[in-house]
């Protein structure tokens, strides 16, 4: 008997198909965001207690309803923020700071764990350039971290901080925390919101 | 001569499309795998801002969700101030609470201290209405907050 070949199905509809099926995918569903700038409140305190701070160590920034930026006392677009406040943190006035880099001015604060930002927005000022200031903080501290932490262990905080969640990282844990806090002491993250 | 006659007037042979479709099949899991379906319907606008110093929200489960804007085009009867919506629905500031105290009852009590509070604002929004929003979470305790933005530069720089 004859060997007969088995007539081949005609797939060319399939992609059609898939792509149907593709571009509802597409439509339907968004690719959700889960990042943003992490921060925590202050708890409500009902006794109200004056701690007494130096004006030098308070690093003011106010933004107004017309998302204006002043910034101890001085007008100043938001990309000049993160230097300056990189140069109120690291100035170390008090000479008690011997890692700081700063130019130890007498009128700026006296070292990184008194340091204050003290930030102060209306009720007017849009949440867009509300975020963009914090952003630029949170920079800030972020930058001095990683100088130190350079200098200290040749790796970034940043690079610390990943490998301390990596859970294939094969590095001592406890070791990499000890060093990640101590940087953080260094330069504990003081940022105040004024109501 | 005739071994190396050259063929002439052939017809084109037709491109082999069978890979077309594993090709679109990738795409479609890609696309199934890597989205969500959202949780809730939004009824406001939700551009977020951009910033580049996120840290990401690992635990889904202990994220409760507090959205807010202008109501979207659909919803204009609800004006166009930017409002807070909390699971479907529009609220007011002092539903917030009661919205906490559900979502911390809906959880395993030894969770309850590791709750963060996702603020998913539009960018357009006022400082006012958020300002209230931390003043509520203030209230009840839920002091662990996370500005949900977009990875970017800021301000288009």
């Amino acid at each position: 008997m004859a060997k007969r070949a088995a007539p081949e199905v005609n797939a060319g509809s399939m992609a059609d198909i898939a792509f149907l099926l593709l571009i509802f995918f597409l439509v339907t569903t968004t690719i959700e965001t889960d990042s943003g700038i992490n921060r925590k409140l202050p708890p409500m305190e009902e006794s109200e207690e004056d701690v007494v701070i130096k004006q030098r160590n308070i690093f003011t920034v106010l933004l107004n309803g017309k998302d204006q930026l002043l910034v101890e006392d001085e007008l100043m677009e938001v990309k000049d923020l993160r230097q300056a406040a990189i140069e109120f943190l690291d100035n170390g006035g008090d000479g008690s700071c011997d890692y700081c880099k700063g130019n130890k001015d007498k009128s700026s604060s006296d070292n990184p764990d008194k340091a204050i930002i003290s930030l102060k927005n209306e009720r007017e000022t849009t949440y867009k350039t509300y975020i963009a200031v914090q952003n630029e903080l949170v920079a800030a501290y972020n930058e001095l971290r990683n100088i130190r932490a350079q200098g200290l262990y040749g790796k970034s905080f940043a690079e610390m901080q990943e490998n301390y969640k990596d859970v294939n990282w094969p590095g001592n844990k406890e070791r990499l925390k000890e060093k990640i806090d101590k940087i953080k002491l260094d330069y504990p993250q003081k940022l105040s919101e004024v109501q | 001569m005739s071994k190396f006659k050259k063929k002439k007037g052939g017809d084109m042979p037709a491109v082999n499309t069978a890979s077309l479709p594993d090709i679109v099949f990738m795409l479609l899991f890609f696309f199934m795998v890597a989205t969500v379906m959202r949780q809730n319907t939004l009824m406001i606008e939700n551009n977020l801002p951009f910033a580049d110093q996120v840290e990401k929200l690992d635990k889904k489960d202990l994220v409760m969700y507090i959205y807010a804007g202008k109501p979207s085009d659909n919803y204009k009867q609800y004006g166009t101030e930017a409002k807070i919506q909390l699971n479907d629905k529009f609220a007011d500031v002092n539903e917030i609470a009661a919205f906490i105290a559900a979502e911390r009852a809906s959880k395993r009590e030894e969770l309850i201290p590791f709750l963060t509070t996702a603020l998913k604002v539009d960018s357009d929004a006022n400082m006012g209405l958020i300002g209230d929003i931390k003043q509520e979470l203030r209230k009840v305790n839920a002091l662990k907050i996370n500005y949900t933005t977009k990875k970017g530069t800021v301000l288009g720089r």
